[in-house]
């Protein structure tokens, strides 16, 4: 038992979900079971493009214990709420087939085999129509997909006057055309839920990161109320952008299933599926001009950013806008142009995924940073830190850095850190002579939070309350899906109370019991949310000292007050809403103004070595600084950072998503790999504090970030050790085969 | 319901055969079972794992013999294996992962005779013997070069199995090279293997054989490139003569795990890394 | 077909279909959820169990096969309340995020550090290539099975 005035934030307390985690005891959505539960399948597309004619059930079939669903049985507006009511649940007859894998029809039943064998069973009849497969054809326009030119969503940002002239007067114009793929979250649990309707309201458990997205969506298309759905999150097994948008979709599906069957139903994706069909990182393709002075100064930049959106808009206008926003980095540039639009494609819609839209265009930006110095002869570390931005500053938007910024101090650490002995024991290259290698870096920054005044509109809100027993409850709709946010909230409301951890419960998101506190993206959780428990606790605190007084108690002790309360009264709830610091202003017309609230800092620092024969790249050091405000956990934030850095690592080197017509030609985790504990380097992970006056304690946000950069740092290792120009991720062994010839990279 | 046979004895597993050769055997299943729900089902199953009889590793009359059934993992711990062919030591030890190894055969690996086997080139380059059994006509030894005979493909009877797996002991002075390049180091599926087992007397090669995965529908010896080289003193351009028929002796595929272009260059690197390798040794 | 084995110490027998994957036994039939399917071919890890003291993917297994062996799962590495040194490690060092992996790679650490008690990191990395974890980049979860082979030697 610890004393009151203890804080926890900045230890690395057990995390709370610990035990349940290691004992197997965790219930994830597949361990549910429910009396009579039925199993369901999807029926999906099997072209591109297409108009679809029927679905023909063969009449040979034994369908008398298999339910069957398609969209007729849809009796609301049939898409999947979102940014704009483009996607259906299930494709209408006579429909609009959008891409390969695409929902038409469901089905479940009790038996699972024989639900799987009624799937040889159910025909579609199809109008192929020309698919659009690439962001070339999707500009050209020749089929359209999404209103006059195929564009969902473009934006420009302008900064200065003059660019041409800026241009004309730069003494070195760095030119680069960067392409970065597809890739698949790969989370190890698939996604699943299960359904069941009780009293004409609809009850969704399942595996996602945005409670209150699912439970929007199904307002919409069942027409229901806000109590006549409730959704609970079951212990998630990673998301990392996947289950943000998608799982809207599969409980639209259990839903649907549920309702016609009058049973609970489950789906679970098997592997094969999850890959084929749900969202992934958006390819992206960057051409970056850059105009430097003899100062070695950047004085001028033209970006032109396409994004490949996939089938439907989903959430792509909000990563074009991420992608746009970060495409200078962190460096000063008076005088700047940057185009960026989001095409429409027949590929399965490209979605949210940890970084969006940023590591694109960072990969693009830190490759011209990186050829920039060479072209100019100077130090990279060096041409970084004399264009980074600092305090008071401005950057591409024109927002003035007033605190917060770690831009040297990121440098600096990773400098050091490459001065000491790398760690030993490393997994070594598999050859042993004439080995080629390389030292890469890269600077960048993440703006935290949701962009602009985004968090005003959201209005995220937050209760902790003293529940009938007298324990302490953080209720939210943000999930832990590993990243570790039910134990820091656990440390900020103890703290606030004056209370053990052991007191504070976090409460398993479930929209019945939670406030909206907004969704668990865009590395909001810990900054803006866990401000908002703190805000709230310190509420519920003064509410309970206030009835200590009346009841003349200790006020010191707030736990007794609490059960005091909890005895005499019952429950006491303080709930709170989220106020964004005063001062910040961003204009979504004229892109200008304080993009984000504030930036999280990263630097990072790669070595490889590549095989002379084989062209396989092991990266024997990776030393990665981020700025985090503050490390509330500083385990779990270590174990964000190098999650992070390890899929940056993979997406460079390892992963790629493969398409072919609008397929995906590799759904299984044994071709559409990511790396193992033997591609991982001994990752050497410094934790930087530049607190954030407005977040608790100083936090911000550290999700994403670790995604931003190590790409580029990879690429540029390779171009120091191998002296060819690396533009495409990934950086497979063919790859770079085929740049090494000088053929097309 | 299918059937599943759990014979005791290996005479009873060849009994079982004969009777049923529509029955499938079976032994770690970490073939059979991956993609299995998804795929036509046989009406029976024979399981040969932890046979005894066709189960562990000897040595006799200048051979070590491996029994079908010997799991990867117990191969691995056999100091006879990994001080004989250190070749084969390596290339189970990047076979999956541990889980694998505990599970999957020797066997299991002729049986499928997959493009991709990474034991076979192994065994190619070093002469192995495949010891197959039949209840009714005996057992026959045959070599592995002809135990392979296209994708997927070997030359077992309906009525045979996989008994035991024999290879010769190299004379002193037989240097093994391997090299898988999978598409990342551990449960990775190669791109490309390759085995080179040779001998040099003074400069001049006395023997060789040079086998390839993953180059071909089957994994192959390739015996044109062996001609360039055998009774040859190993110069440079012995070597360079060597790449080229190589180039030209195997037919990769662009798939969706590496490209033709690539499977080709990286196959000549490798060669002639080993071959100036054994020329320097 | 009828099965007798041993499961967490315990004799008991079903009647399944022989093909039946272990995996599915053991989650659906005797309600042992802490084995997880991440793949269902091998690739992950997520499913991995003890079958005579080895580790395993149980997602591979025709449960036919387990007549007369000794099968273990997660839940038997914990007795009483009581967490293994791999178990307690695991969460000390932050091994486990959003825990689906967790389970196998309680499993496998136990089985590696049984197997090779005084590996090195980069010969453990190996030994746990078998299991795919996407949250932690690894170190984490090294860490911890190399402080919880530490331990075992210091303690003897
Ligand atoms: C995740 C994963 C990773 C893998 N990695 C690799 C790898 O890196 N390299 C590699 O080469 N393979 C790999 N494999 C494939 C597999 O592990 C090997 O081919 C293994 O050797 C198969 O052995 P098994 O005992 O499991 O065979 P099974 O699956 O039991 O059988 C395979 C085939 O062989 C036949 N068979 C087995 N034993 C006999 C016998 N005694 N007589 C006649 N026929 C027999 C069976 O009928 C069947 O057709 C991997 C598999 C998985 C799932
Ligand atoms: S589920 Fe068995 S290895 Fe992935
Ligand atoms: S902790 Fe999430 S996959 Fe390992």
């Amino acid at each position: 038992m610890t004393k009151p005035g203890h804080s926890f934030v900045g230890h690395s307390v057990n995390r709370v979900d610990g035990h349940a985690k290691v004992s197997g005891r965790a219930i994830y959505v597949d361990d549910i079971s429910m009396p009579g539960m039925l199993h369901g399948r999807t029926v999906r597309s099997k072209v591109a493009h297409g108009t679809l004619k029927d679905i023909v059930f063969d009449a040979a079939f034994d369908w008398s214990d298999i339910t069957t669903v398609t969209a007729k049985d849809i009796t609301g507006p049939n898409f999947v709420a979102l940014m704009e009511e483009d996607q259906p649940a299930l494709v209408p007859m006579g429909g609009k087939i959008m891409h390969h894998d695409e929902p038409v029809a469901l089905i479940c039943g009790p038996d699972k085999s024989k639900v799987d064998a009624a799937m040889a069973h159910i025909d579609q009849q199809v109008d192929e129509l020309p698919a659009v497969l690439s962001i070339d054809e999707s500009r050209a326009a020749n089929t359209l997909l999404y209103g006059d030119d195929n564009i969902f969503k473009a934006y420009t940002l302008e900064k200065g006057e003059g660019l041409d002239e800026a241009f004309a007067a730069a003494d070195h114009i760095v030119e680069g055309e960067y392409f970065t793929g597809a890739q698949e979250q790969m989370y190890i649990e698939t996604q699943g839920m299960i359904a069941h309707w009780q009293d004409e309201s609809l009850h969704i458990t399942g595996s996602m990161q945005c409670p209150y997205y699912i439970h929007n969506a199904m307002k919409s298309l069942f027409g229901l109320e806000d109590e006549a759905v409730v959704i609970s999150q079951a212990v998630t097994g990673g998301g990392f952008g996947g289950k943000e948008e998608y799982p809207s979709m599969l409980a639209a599906h259990v839903a649907l299933l549920a309702k016609k069957a009058g049973a609970p139903v489950k789906i679970i994706y098997d592997r094969s599926e999850d890959v084929a069909a749900t969202t992934k990182r958006h390819p992206c393709l960057v051409k970056h001009r850059l105009g430097l002075n003899a100062h070695g100064e950047i004085v001028a930049a033209d970006v032109d950013i396409t994004f490949d959106g996939g089938a439907y808009v989903t959430l792509s206008p909000v990563v074009l806008s991420r992608g746009v926003l970060h495409s200078i980095g962190p460096y000063k540039c008076p005088t700047l142009r940057v185009v960026g639009r989001m095409m429409a494609t027949n590929t399965p819609p490209h979605g949210a995924y940890r970084g969006f839209g940023a590591p694109q265009t960072t990969f693009a930006y830190e490759r011209q940073i990186d050829k920039a110095a060479r072209v100019l002869g100077m130090d990279p570390v060096e041409f970084r830190l004399r264009n980074r931005l600092n305090l008071g500053d401005e950057t591409a938007t024109g927002q003035i850095l007033k605190n917060s910024v770690a831009s040297e101090k990121v440098v600096r650490e990773v400098m050091a850190q490459a001065e000491k002995e790398p760690p030993n024991d490393i997994c070594m290259p598999k050859a042993v002579q004439d080995v080629k290698r390389g030292r890469g870096f890269a600077l960048y920054y993440h703006g935290a939070g949701f962009t602009g005044s985004g968090e005003d509109r959201l209005k995220g809100r937050v209760a902790v309350a003293v529940n009938k027993q007298g324990e302490f409850e953080v209720r939210s709709a943000s999930t832990d899906i590993g990243q570790g946010a039910f134990t820091i909230f656990t440390q900020i409301a103890a703290t606030t109370l004056g209370v053990d951890v052991a007191n504070v419960k976090v409460v398993q998101p479930n929209t019945k019991m939670v406030p909206d506190s907004g969704p668990t993206v865009a590395s909001r959780t810990c900054m803006v949310v866990g401000g908002i428990v703190e805000q709230a606790a310190n509420g519920l605190k003064e509410k309970l000292q206030a009835y200590g007084e009346s009841k003349g108690l200790d006020c010191g002790d707030v736990l007794a007050l609490a059960e005091a309360h909890a005895k005499d009264v019952g429950e006491l709830a303080f709930e709170t809403t989220y106020k964004s610091p005063p001062g910040i202003h961003f204009d979504d017309q004229t892109y200008r103004g304080d993009a984000y609230p504030c930036y999280g800092w990263a630097a990072c620092l790669v070595d490889v070595a590549v095989d002379p024969d084989t062209y396989e790249v092991t990266v024997e050091r990776c030393i990665h600084a981020v700025d985090v405000g503050k490390a509330v956990h500083p385990i779990i934030v270590k174990g964000q950072i190098e999650g992070g850095t390890m899929q940056a690592l993979g997406w460079a080197l390892w992963e790629s998503v493969l398409y072919k017509n609008g397929k995906v030609m590799n759904p299984s985790m044994t071709d559409c790999i990511i790396p193992t504990a033997m591609e991982a380097p001994e990752l050497e992970t410094i934790i930087v504090e530049e607190p954030y006056p407005h977040g608790p304690h100083g936090a911000k946000g550290v999700g994403e970030i670790p995604m931003d950069g190590p790409a580029a740092a990879v690429a540029n290792a390779l171009q120091d050790a191998l002296g060819k120009s690396f533009d495409v991720v990934p950086m497979l062994p063919e790859t770079i085969a085929e740049v090494l010839k000088g053929g097309p990279a | 319901m299918a059937d599943f046979l759990q014979p005791q004895t290996l005479h009873a597993a060849l009994e079982a055969r004969a009777a049923h050769p529509d029955y499938l055997p079976i032994a770690g299943c970490t073939d059979v079972m991956v993609g299995f729900s998804h795929q036509a089902q046989p009406t029976g199953f024979i399981d040969l794992f932890g046979l005894a009889e066709i189960q562990g590793i000897c040595a006799d009359d200048g051979h070590i013999s491996i029994g079908a059934a010997t799991t990867y993992g117990d191969i691995l711990k056999d100091p006879l294996v990994y001080e004989s062919f250190p070749v084969l030591s390596e290339a189970i030890r990047e076979i999956g992962a541990v889980q694998i190894q505990e599970r999957g055969t020797l066997g299991g690996n002729l049986g499928t005779c997959s493009p991709v086997g990474d034991t076979l080139p192994v065994l190619l380059a070093l002469d192995a013997q495949v010891h197959v059994a039949s209840s009714k006509r005996g057992s026959r030894l045959v070599p592995i070069n002809d135990f392979i005979v296209g994708y997927r493909k070997n030359a077992l009877a309906e009525d045979e199995l996989i008994v035991e797996i024999k290879m010769p002991l190299a004379p002193e002075g037989t240097q093994q090279y391997w090299r898988k390049v999978g598409t990342r180091r551990a449960q990775s599926i190669s791109k490309l293997m390759m085995c080179v087992v040779g001998r040099l007397n003074g400069k001049d090669v006395e023997h060789i054989r040079i086998a390839l995965g993953a180059v071909a529908a089957a994994p192959m010896r390739v015996e044109k490139t062996e001609a360039v080289l055998a009774g040859q003193a190993l110069h440079e351009e012995t070597i360079l003569a060597a790449q080229d028929t190589l180039a030209s002796e195997i037919t990769p595929i662009d798939d969706v795990r590496s490209s033709a272009v690539y499977r080709k260059e990286v196959a000549c690197n490798l060669l002639g890394r080993f071959l100036n390798d054994l020329g320097g040794a | 077909m009828k099965i007798d084995f041993t499961l967490n110490g315990e004799q008991r027998e079903i009647d399944v279909t022989p093909m039946s994957r272990l995996l599915d036994v053991l989650r659906c039939d005797f309600e042992l959820t802490g084995s997880k399917e991440g793949c269902g071919e091998g690739e992950c890890g997520a499913c991995t169990v003890f079958v005579d003291g080895k580790a395993v993917n149980s997602c591979l297994i025709p449960v036919a096969q387990m007549q007369g062996r000794e099968v273990r799962t997660v839940e038997s590495l914990a007795s009483n309340e009581m967490l293994s040194d791999v178990q307690q490690a695991l969460i000390k060092f932050g091994g486990t995020q959003c825990g689906i992996c967790t389970p196998g790679i309680a499993m496998m650490a136990s089985a590696a550090l049984e197997a090779e008690p005084n590996a090195s990191r980069a010969r453990m990395r190996e030994l746990m290539a078998g299991n795919l974890c996407r949250c932690t980049g690894y170190q984490l979860i090294i860490d911890a099975v190399i402080s919880a082979a530490e331990a075992r030697r210091r303690h003897g």
